[in-house]
């Protein structure tokens, strides 16, 4: 198969707009931090709830932030004034004129930051809100072992950067225009009970705020329909005009209204998209999940009634494609910028899996979104195909010759191990049918839950810590528990039980910070937009960040399988049961980064059982540190109400936590990345 | 009962139909000078030394070829490729060195192969005894039968042995109603002649539809190496791997004699 791109499925209208997207510069659009300082300065916030506030700002925002309109686009909509220029969220994290300038200059996803949007930040937004932003009352408001346990690299906190986020939408706005939810949202606020529930009074402001966003998205739509009136006026091109004027219907029909056409449906989507990643910066953006399902009735309808070709159907998925293209993840600093370094913001669009009555849900549409996938071949949106044992291998197959091509798009998924496992959470299963995987391999329940990520946890820093007995030899601080000079245990068991006893430690403090940093986001950043549309929240009154939803689900990211696996295999080989090395001298060697010791360092390497090689001499570590892992963490209560979880995913975080761990028993040099994934090394 | 095996090979897609799980018995009673598992000719174990190379030093290793298994170990590893096996309509390959030389361990593979429901194929030289054939071929469905040179004295000096007992065999089996797959290297300037060519395809021929595949190995030099590390005289310097076109010419040849023929298997 040819390595070039097919374009010969692509309109000269998508070949150009393509081409836009991906010669677009990235780069630091101040507007989004300038509205939100504006409307803070003016005082309107002022004696408002913090709900309300929020989506006061939401409003000031959406109504004033300029609205692009590129040539030849079908669906509209921008995050920032233009493709790839991106916002920055000043109440959640301020970057220093140092990080603008390391954005600007670094080799890699950097950030052209030009010198208006320096001034502005230097004159206007750093003095506003220097010392007040989010990151600051989360970090003033974690303890000291957390803090060391933090600088030491032992686990990250994605919400020092970005707001929680990270969910999927269910097939709510298929269903339902803003119009709709407001109705509903007035019936809940009518129906508050002030005498009985102590909580009338959130609710009624979390439930204020959510109707504001809502009639704020409308307003924005209302723009748009404006403004593609005013641009088909001008228009010389009679199929451009006719375009356009379709266009402005578009939006004057849907938010505000349920959508009839395929058209109305993407436009709706794009809409509450931009709504979603501008009121704040959710890990993974937003995600329309399972689109060959939700697109299904309008493909068919459209088609029957004469509305709608292929073609047509085929064009308007590429030009949605593109938008998704035109948002890299808002610019990250210092540690968080290490652990996940890449332009993508991992909207993970989900192909294939089974109905909610469990049957096979692959359709005409399905495949026609895998052509798309295959023609458009960029790096935003990602896609997956969810695989059961329902679906047919013809789906299989066709996502077989794409694979082939290695760009790295579609992943696979089993399907009938997500609804396993979310059944096992205790999900509803027909909520466990609609869900699926998102972000880079997260299970949920789509439209129904909030599985919120937060932070990666480095598994084999706490080894490292174990063997110094609590003390991280980077700085010399005792950062953990007294477990023992390792030079004094006389079995593997006991090394074991010494890493487990800092494992459940450092755990511990990971979730004591967790569930304080959940209180924070719950009052100071709720997202009443977002709230819209992830059930229950509206009939709960609750905001998303709350505890609103059906499901609500934290995760830790456990880092570092296959090297820890590597490291306890090799200690327990080489100083335990062969006893060819004592204790001493494995750490001597690795002190000295394997410098005089080179014989040492083929045999730690070359001559040792190493994980993933169908050996359960190694393996079995694997499942035992899983096994740790999960068991101090999954099912704890969170404090909004949720559940805790494990996950096992790195994005690029195996490289930092390499970083500040030195050589290690495995053979692996200071300061080099270890395992990634669950892959041996 | 033990046999001597110096290779388990997983995801084998050359050594037969579907997806198979290859094992290699060690000893030969050949040694073809073209040999790309020469490491499976000599019927003991024997030790090597593979030099590691790490960071501008070396370290030598010494390692074993050829462990001697019981029929239970050498299942439990090919169990684990089972799903692969049946869901692509493969199964287990017994091959080497040669196989049949270790008759008796041999007949009990594959009795346990036939106890968990596999396909087996044979892949042989053809060199050995008709007992040893006899004992086998009720629990082979499939033999890969090497054709190598039809001329005796040819055969004799490029693989150590004549070629008559391999051509007996082959008609034996052909007249017994086993399904063969024919393996013929080809080797530029030693077996590619028209001569050869011609003299096997007459020979193929009269074996009345027996045969249901030819394959055509293209011989590559890869395993040269292998040859210093076992202390063994490699004699094929010089030798080309044959082109492309020539494959495909040969493959015409079979072809429109009425065979099915693959390049590679």
């Amino acid at each position: 198969m040819s390595c070039l791109v097919k374009l010969k499925d692509m309109t000269p209208r998508i070949e150009r707009l393509r081409e836009e997207s991906l010669n677009a510069v990235n780069r630091i659009s101040a507007e989004r931090a300038l509205l939100v300082t504006e409307f803070y300065r003016s005082g309107r916030a002022r004696g408002r709830s913090v709900p309300v506030q929020r989506a006061l700002a939401f409003d000031h925002l959406l109504r004033h932030k300029v609205l692009w309109l590129g040539e030849g686009e079908l669906i509209v909509g921008e995050r920032g004034p233009a493709p790839k220029a991106t916002p920055t969220y000043p109440e959640i994290t301020l970057h220093s004129l140092k990080d603008l300038e390391i954005l600007d200059t670094r080799p890699k996803v950097s950030f052209r930051v030009d010198d208006e949007v320096r001034r502005i930040y230097r004159d206007e937004i750093i003095p506003f809100w220097k010392g007040n932003t989010n990151r600051d009352r989360i970090m003033a408001a974690m303890d000291r072992p957390w803090l060391e346990a933090y600088r030491a690299g032992v686990f990250t906190e994605f919400q020092e950067q970005r707001a929680p986020g990270h969910t999927v939408l269910g097939d709510k706005i298929y269903r339902m225009g803003l119009l709709d939810l407001q109705r509903e949202i007035r019936r809940h606020i009518r129906a508050l009970d002030f005498y009985n529930d102590p909580e009338a009074y959130d609710k009624r402001e979390e439930l204020t705020a959510m109707h504001l966003a809502a009639g704020a998205m409308m307003r924005f739509a209302a723009r748009y329909a404006t403004l593609l009136h005013e641009r088909a006026k001008e228009e010389k091109d009679a199929r451009r005009c006719a375009e356009l004027q379709e266009m402005e219907a578009v939006c004057r029909r849907v938010p505000a209204r349920a959508p009839r056409t395929f058209h109305e449906a993407l436009q709706y989507y794009w809409f509450v998209h931009l709504g979603v990643v501008s009121e704040l910066n959710p890990w993974d953006s937003f995600n329309p999940g399972r689109l060959d399902q939700h697109l299904l009735p309008f493909y068919r309808k459209g088609l029957e009634e004469g509305t709608l070709t292929e073609e047509r159907a085929r064009e308007l998925l590429q030009a949605f494609w593109v938008k998704f293209n035109n948002h890299p993840s808002p610019p990250k600093i210092g540690v968080t910028a290490q652990e996940s370094n890449t332009y993508t913001d991992f909207a993970l669009i989900n192909l294939g899996g089974v109905t909610p009555e469990g049957d096979d849900a692959v359709n005409e549409l399905t495949y026609l979104i895998l052509d798309v996938i295959e023609e458009m071949r960029i790096l935003q949106p990602s896609s997956m195909i969810q695989v059961s044992r329902k679906n047919p291998d013809r789906f299989i197959l066709r996502a077989l010759d794409i694979i082939k091509t290695g760009f790295g798009q579609p992943s696979v998924f089993n399907t009938d191990a997500i609804i396993a496992e979310l059944v096992r959470q205790g999900k509803n299963i027909v909520d466990a049918r609609r869900g699926g995987a998102s972000g880079c391999v997260e299970s949920g329940a789509f439209g129904t839950e909030a599985y919120i990520l937060t932070g990666y946890f480095n598994l084999n820093k706490v080894l490292e810590i174990t063997l110094y007995n609590g003390v991280d030899p980077r700085t010399g601080r005792k950062i953990g528990l007294t477990t023992g000079d390792p030079r004094t245990f006389r079995s593997f068991g006991e090394l074991m039980q010494a890493y487990h006893r800092q494992l459940d430690y450092f755990l511990d403090i990971k979730i004591r910070g967790n569930n304080i940093i959940e209180r924070i986001n719950a009052q100071y950043l709720p997202a009443p937009f977002l709230s819209l549309f992830i059930d229950d929240c509206i009939a709960n009154g609750r905001d998303y960040n709350a505890g609103g939803a059906r499901y609500n689900t934290s995760y830790i990211q456990g880092v570092g399988l296959g090297s820890i696996t590597d490291n306890l295999t090799s200690l327990r080989y080489h100083v335990f049961d062969r006893k060819d090395v004592t204790m001493d001298r494995m750490l001597k060697a690795m002190e000295q980064n394997f410098e005089g010791h080179e014989e040492l360092r083929h045999r730690l390497v070359y001559m040792t059982p190493k994980f993933g090689n169908d050996d359960d001499y190694a393996d079995r570590h694997a499942r035992e540190v899983f096994e740790i892992f999960f068991a101090r963490v999954d099912g704890r209560p969170t404090s909004r109400g949720g559940t805790f979880r494990i996950n096992l995913l790195p994005t690029t975080s195996h490289v930092y936590f390499g970083s500040v761990i030195g050589a290690m028993p495995d053979g692996r040099k200071a300061g080099e990345p270890l395992s990634e994934g669950i892959s041996p090394v | 009962m033990k046999g001597l095996i110096f290779d388990i090979k997983r995801y084998a897609v050359h050594d037969g139909p579907g997806i198979r799980t290859t094992l290699f018995l060690k000893g030969c009673p050949l040694s073809c000078w073209w040999c790309h598992n020469p490491e499976g000719i000599r019927k003991e174990p024997e030790e090597v030394v593979t030099v590691h190379r790490m960071e501008g030093r070396e370290y030598p290793v010494r390692e074993t070829v050829g462990r001697w298994m019981s029929v239970e170990e050498v299942m439990e590893e090919v169990n684990k490729e089972r799903t692969f096996m049946e869901e692509s309509g493969g199964g287990v390959t017994l091959s080497g060195g040669e196989p049949l030389r270790q008759a008796a361990f041999l007949e009990d593979l594959l009795l346990a192969c036939k106890r968990e429901g596999y396909h087996t194929a044979v892949d042989t030289t053809g060199h050995v005894s008709r007992e040893a054939l006899r004992k086998v071929m009720h629990l082979t469905d499939l033999f890969l039968y090497d054709v190598k040179m039809m001329d005796p004295a040819r055969h004799q000096r490029y693989t150590g042995v004549s070629n008559r007992m391999i051509l007996e065999n082959l008609a034996f089996l052909a007249a017994a109603g086993k399904e063969l797959f024919i393996r013929i290297p080809v080797i530029p300037g030693i077996n590619d002649d028209e001569e050869n060519i011609r003299g096997t395809i007459r020979f193929l021929r009269g074996l009345d539809g027996a045969v249901k595949e030819v394959d055509l190995l293209p011989y590559h030099a890869l395993a040269a190496h292998k040859y210093e590390k076992f202390g063994m005289e490699y004699r094929m310097a010089g030798v080309p791997e044959p082109a492309e076109e020539e494959m495909e010419r040969l493959k015409g040849r079979f072809v429109r004699e009425g065979f099915e023929v693959k390049v590679g298997g």
